[in-house]
């Protein structure tokens, strides 16, 4: 395959210290970044340095460490709003991840706003983070779900909005990548058609966010989710974007410090946004650590990190066609899909697949990837899943393929 | 890797031992993974209190399958109050492969026990300890 232009991967590879290692005997070619990626010196170092020098809690103490903690927690904000193109740090909320954005808005967006009757519009290839949230607020407020459904490639199909999108549909929540397919869903789209029936449309980011540029107002939507983890950043923080105007109607989610103004004995009154929903001591370093990792991305730069991914994406669509007895879900071709190929393996078992790439140091996934309706709908129990990143190479495509022809090999 | 996919692992993978279902069985349970969507189901026939026959049917990796082949041949005949008594660790030296450290492969392999040991005390699921 060509060189990557301007992007040099193997500069990028020695930036994260965990890729150096090796397992069972061969440098690991780490392919399940869809999962959780991995972290750069930088952001590690982040870590460390916080704790060793200025850790204490935010907004509570006139003290040198508070008052630094407090400065680097509220910049890192900016940054990831920046990042997402907010037009305020104030529109973002740090949240443990992109699951408990979602939950945040089904309870303090959702229960004040859906009536019994009301409608909720999901598509099958979700994450069951963005299923199970809906499920439980229909349950609350006696609303009903519905599901656009895919073609075969993998698709939405959207001639289904013109009978799912009604007038008691006051939601619309759906990926921007999928997480299995690859499938990118044309948002922009979807937002116009969502408007033009009054409802709202939540976009659950965790995979697109870490991997193209992402602008809110380009997407047109009015909550955008996603998790700090499979961004370079660490486990335990993640964000909610939401339309200023939307976020400052919302009640509150968790009750407890920092989301007050005033406690009385019998009620309280709440904080501006965000604080409003960002009760208890947050995850400080985790979100210092996301700025840190946004800072990366952005040296990078996003548009150069989609290119080296569409130009593995086009090399491995070609790899895994020479597969025989391998069926590739989702998109066959490059456009408007992300660097996820989930597929079976006839004869084989994907569990027993990923266990024999993992002999032979590849890393990747087996399981229904928290999508049980789009497996189903597929009507496989499981996939094995590889997914790409920053710091992959083609030549771990080639490493992929050929651990695949040892694992036919193996169970012939 | 090696150590798990043994040959004796592969071949009890490829051609298990008493797959099929019982025509009447006397018990009938079927375990699901969710984790990976597969599914083992254990059909007994009891008779004086011995397990007389038996058969599994599902679908599932090589270590779950081959697990089952193997626990099904060691039940066969044993009488149920020994069958109740067969433990996780029983069915890992039954086995034979290093699963201690390995959480998500032991779900597998402990798959056609569950169904066992749940079939047997008539309960809709059991805790085999697969932690
Ligand atoms: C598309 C999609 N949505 C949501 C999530 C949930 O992310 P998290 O578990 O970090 O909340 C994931 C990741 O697993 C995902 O891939």
């Amino acid at each position: 395959m060509s060189i990557l232009s301007q992007f040099d991967v193997l500069a990028i590879r020695r930036e994260f210290p965990i890729l150096q290692q090796e397992v069972n005997g061969k440098l690991v070619a780490f392919l399940d970044s869809a999962a959780s990626s991995q972290k750069p010196r930088q952001v590690i170092d982040c870590l460390e340095d916080y704790y060793r020098r200025y850790n204490a809690n935010v907004h509570r103490g006139v003290y040198k460490f508070s008052e630094e903690a407090t400065f680097a927690y509220e910049r890192a904000r900016g940054k990831v709003a920046r990042f997402i193109g907010a037009t305020s740090p104030r529109e973002l909320v740090f949240t443990r991840n992109a699951t408990e954005a979602v939950n945040l808005v089904a309870r303090a967006w959702g229960d004040a706003n859906l009536r019994p009757g009301d409608r909720i519009l999901l598509t099958l290839m979700e994450h069951h983070s963005n299923i199970v949230p809906w499920q439980m607020l229909a349950a609350r407020v006696g609303a009903s779900l519905d599901y656009l459904s895919l073609d075969g490639e993998g698709r939405l199909a959207l001639e289904e909005l013109d009978t799912k999108l009604t007038e008691r549909t006051r939601l619309v929540a759906v990926a921007h990548q999928s997480n299995v397919l690859g499938t990118i869903n044309p948002v922009a789209y979807l937002a116009e058609r969502v408007h033009a029936v009054d409802a709202k449309l939540l976009v659950d980011g965790a995979q697109s966010v870490p991997h193209m540029p992402v602008n809110v107002q380009e997407l047109g939507c009015d909550f955008l989710v996603f998790s700090g983890h499979k961004m370079c950043g660490p486990t335990g923080i993640g964000g909610l974007w939401a339309r200023r105007e939307i976020l400052e109607a919302m009640p509150p989610f968790l009750g407890g410090g920092s989301m007050i103004k005033v406690v009385e004995l019998d009620h309280s009154t709440y904080a501006d946004v965000p604080a409003r929903f960002e009760a208890g001591t947050p995850a400080i370093a985790e979100a210092i650590a996301l700025g840190e990792a946004v800072d990366f991305l952005n040296r990078v730069g996003m548009a150069s990190i989609r290119r080296h991914e569409v130009e593995l994406l086009g090399y491995a669509l070609e790899r895994l066609a020479e597969v025989t007895g391998l069926t590739l879900y989702g998109p066959h071709t490059t456009e408007q899909r992300g660097a996820v190929f989930s597929f079976t393996l006839e004869g084989v078992h994907p569990h027993d697949v990923a266990a024999v790439l993992d002999s032979e140091g590849v890393a990747v996934r087996a399981g229904h990837h928290c999508t049980q309706p789009l497996h189903r709908l597929l009507d496989v129990p499981a996939t094995t899943r590889a997914s790409l990143y920053i710091y992959n190479t083609a030549e771990e495509i080639d490493r992929l393929v050929a651990s695949l022809e040892k694992a036919k090999r193996l169970f012939a | 890797m090696d150590d798990i996919y043994r040959e004796q692992i592969l071949e009890h993978a490829r051609y298990p031992h008493n797959f099929g279902t019982l025509e009447q069985p006397t018990v009938s349970h079927e375990e699901y993974n969710p984790l990976c969507g597969d599914r083992v189901r254990i059909d007994l026939l009891i008779e004086d209190g011995v397990i007389a026959d038996v058969r599994f049917s599902g679908k599932g990796c090589a270590i779950s399958q081959a697990s089952a082949s193997m626990l099904t041949d060691e039940i066969k005949g044993m009488d149920v109050e020994t069958a109740k008594a067969f433990s996780k660790d029983d069915l890992l030296t039954l086995i034979g492969i290093p699963l201690s450290k390995n959480p998500t492969r032991l779900k597998c392999a402990l798959l056609s026990l569950k169904a066992l040991k749940a079939g047997l005390y008539g309960v809709a699921s059991v805790d085999v300890d697969d932690e």
